[in-house]
């Protein structure tokens, strides 16, 4: 047993914080889920099988609730993915020393403290004569909640965009430099070669991306709590995350319904679960687990 | 691309406006914050000291600034140590130790690395109130910790992968034990994955928002997110005031972007969580 005393101590801490508040709330998600669970019943909740479930599924919001989800998650990913990628391919397209300046300028809504980003877009998008989009557009309004879905959507996609601009740089420098070469002497314009060679090549780090944010979009609902709460007025951009949050968390019905949250949340951890063993394909899982060189312990 | 465009300045101009936006978000935060009214990025009264009072004074009911200040120095701070340490001991068990279980061990860190986190936000809440861990400081950075555990683990396993392996046969030859190799030899060898995965967790941890707006109620346990997001609530802002506030908060932030542009690109485009 000596032998594996190395591996132990090295492992503990890790394995222990992570079974702490990773393996064990996915247990709890699922049991609480299964409880009726609320702010009265908090200390000892009561086993009510599927009845959260069945509530769900009755609920007559949860159309509206679900529309908003694909709406925010679907035109959210576009923007992404279209914006990382000309982005990308832009400014690989230029001298490296402005395309590193722009690049890291893309980085500021990322590394931002999110509440100091949230404001902001509130300064920027109020009323004239403050607000510096009314005086662009030229119109006086409080556009967060004159069109709260396009002000999400660009504050969650000017961060985001980053991610995939990094991804598909990197990509791009990956490519033999031979193929940019063959295809100049072949007499190709910049935009063919683009066409022809860069985007071919670029088909798994785009679905790699596409994948990576799709599940994080789902899950995710920083900014739209803190840019709208869900409002203005009744669900207008209330999404699934948001939602369970909301119904598990916040006071906003008098009792807390703690159980339908998890049952809500549930539903993504199932699905976050099975989108990342999918992702154990798409990274080479094999080659990443070669055996240790050394054998002693 | 090896090869530009001929005419690389006009697609730099383009590049250029549509990243202007950003640009001028950043101003405004700056103007705004300095001065008493600015129309759009245009400073329409006299710079104005008693935007920055929440320096002195406590603002309508709350804490003084340096309560969540300390907070949230101690909050990243510490959370940012116990990443790197924590992930560097896994990931060197992983990268050089045998041991049964583990490819599975590295395959549950990756599934864990992918998996969204945050919706686990309930059931951290409740385990958080059994262990009479909720409203505390040492709550929150625990489960902040440990969820960029599996990022940490991840990027530091790539680290120690890299180094080449015979300096450490031979301190262990010569009878040095583990962790002595780990903490004299392999430590050492990584120290630009320490100082990536560090930057990036003590950014992550300075702006989180969600975990102790959840997890902490008491305005004495409040971070700096909290303590600007009450200001945003609010039916009359005084957005000379918050935008001082929220420059305050970023500076560190801000100054890190322009000292160390080269550097956070490289971490970032390291295959660091997006």
């Amino acid at each position: 047993m000596k032998r594996y005393a190395a591996p132990f101590v090295f492992l503990f801490p890790a394995t222990f914080l992570i079974a702490c508040f990773f393996l064990i709330p996915v247990i709890t998600t699922v049991y609480l889920s299964f409880t009726d669970i609320s702010t009265v019943t908090f200390r000892n909740p009561r086993w009510v099988g599927l009845a959260n479930y069945q509530a769900l599924l009755s609920d007559p919001f949860m159309g509206r609730i679900l529309l908003n989800t694909t709406r925010y998650v679907g035109l959210t990913l576009l923007f992404n993915v279209g914006m990382g990628l000309a982005l990308a391919l832009l400014s690989s397209s230029v001298r490296q020393r402005w395309a590193d300046q722009i690049r890291a300028v893309w980085l500021l809504p990322r590394i931002l403290p999110p509440v100091v980003y949230v404001l902001i877009w509130q300064g920027l998008t109020r009323e004239a004569p403050f607000g510096l989009v009314s005086d662009v557009v030229g119109v006086s309004k409080n556009w967060i909640t004159a069109s709260p879905w396009t002000v999400i959507i660009l504050a969650n996609g000017l961060v985001g965009a980053s991610f995939g601009m990094l991804i598909f740089t990197s990509a791009i420098r990956a490519i033999p430099n031979d193929l940019f070469y063959a295809s100049a002497v072949d007499g190709a314009t910049a935009l063919q070669t683009v066409r022809r060679v860069v985007l071919p090549l670029l088909r798994w780090p785009i679905l790699f991306v596409t994948a990576y944010q799709t599940l994080s979009l789902l899950t995710s609902f920083e900014y739209i709590l803190l840019l709208t709460d869900g409002g203005p007025g009744f669900y207008t951009t209330t999404v699934w995350s948001l939602h369970a949050y909301k119904l598990a968390l916040s006071n906003y019905v008098g009792n807390v319904q703690f159980g339908l949250g998890a049952a809500m949340a549930a539903l993504l951890v199932v699905i976050g679960i099975l989108v990342s063993f999918v992702y154990l394909r798409i990274f080479n899982f094999k080659a990443l687990v070669g055996e240790p060189k050394i054998e002693v312990n | 691309m090896p090869l530009l465009p001929p005419r690389w300045r006009l697609v730099l101009l383009a590049l250029a406006a549509v990243s202007l936006p950003i640009a001028a978000g950043l101003v405004w935060l700056i103007l705004t914050g300095s001065f008493d009214r600015v129309h759009g990025l245009l400073p329409a009264g006299p710079p104005d000291a008693q935007n920055w009072r929440f320096l002195w004074e406590g603002v309508g009911g709350r804490p003084p600034v340096s309560t969540p200040l300390l907070n949230s120095f101690v909050f990243a701070g510490v959370v940012a140590a116990a990443v790197v340490l924590i992930s560097s001991m896994a990931a060197y068990a992983i990268s050089r130790l045998s041991f049964p279980g583990r490819s599975l061990y590295l395959g549950l860190v990756l599934v864990l690395h992918a998996f969204p986190a945050v919706s686990l936000i309930i059931a951290i809440f409740y385990i958080l109130r059994l262990l009479g861990l909720f409203d505390t400081l040492t709550g929150v950075i625990l489960v902040k910790a440990s969820l960029e555990l599996p990022l940490g683990i991840w990027l530091m396993k790539g680290f120690f992968d890299f180094l080449s392996w015979e300096m450490e046969m031979a301190a262990l030859v010569d009878g040095m034990s583990r962790w002595t190799v780990f903490w004299k030899i392999a430590l050492p060898l990584v120290r630009p994955g320490l100082l990536a995965l560090g930057t990036f967790a003590l950014l992550s941890a300075w702006g989180e928002f969600i975990l102790p707006f959840t997890l902490i109620v008491s305005s004495r346990n409040w971070t700096m997110a909290m303590y600007l997001q009450t200001f945003l609530g609010e039916s009359f802002t005084d957005f000379g005031m918050v935008a001082a506030v929220g420059l305050f908060y970023a500076t560190p932030v801000i100054a890190l972007f322009l000292l160390g542009q080269r550097y956070l690109l490289n971490i970032y485009s390291g295959g660091v969580k997006g």
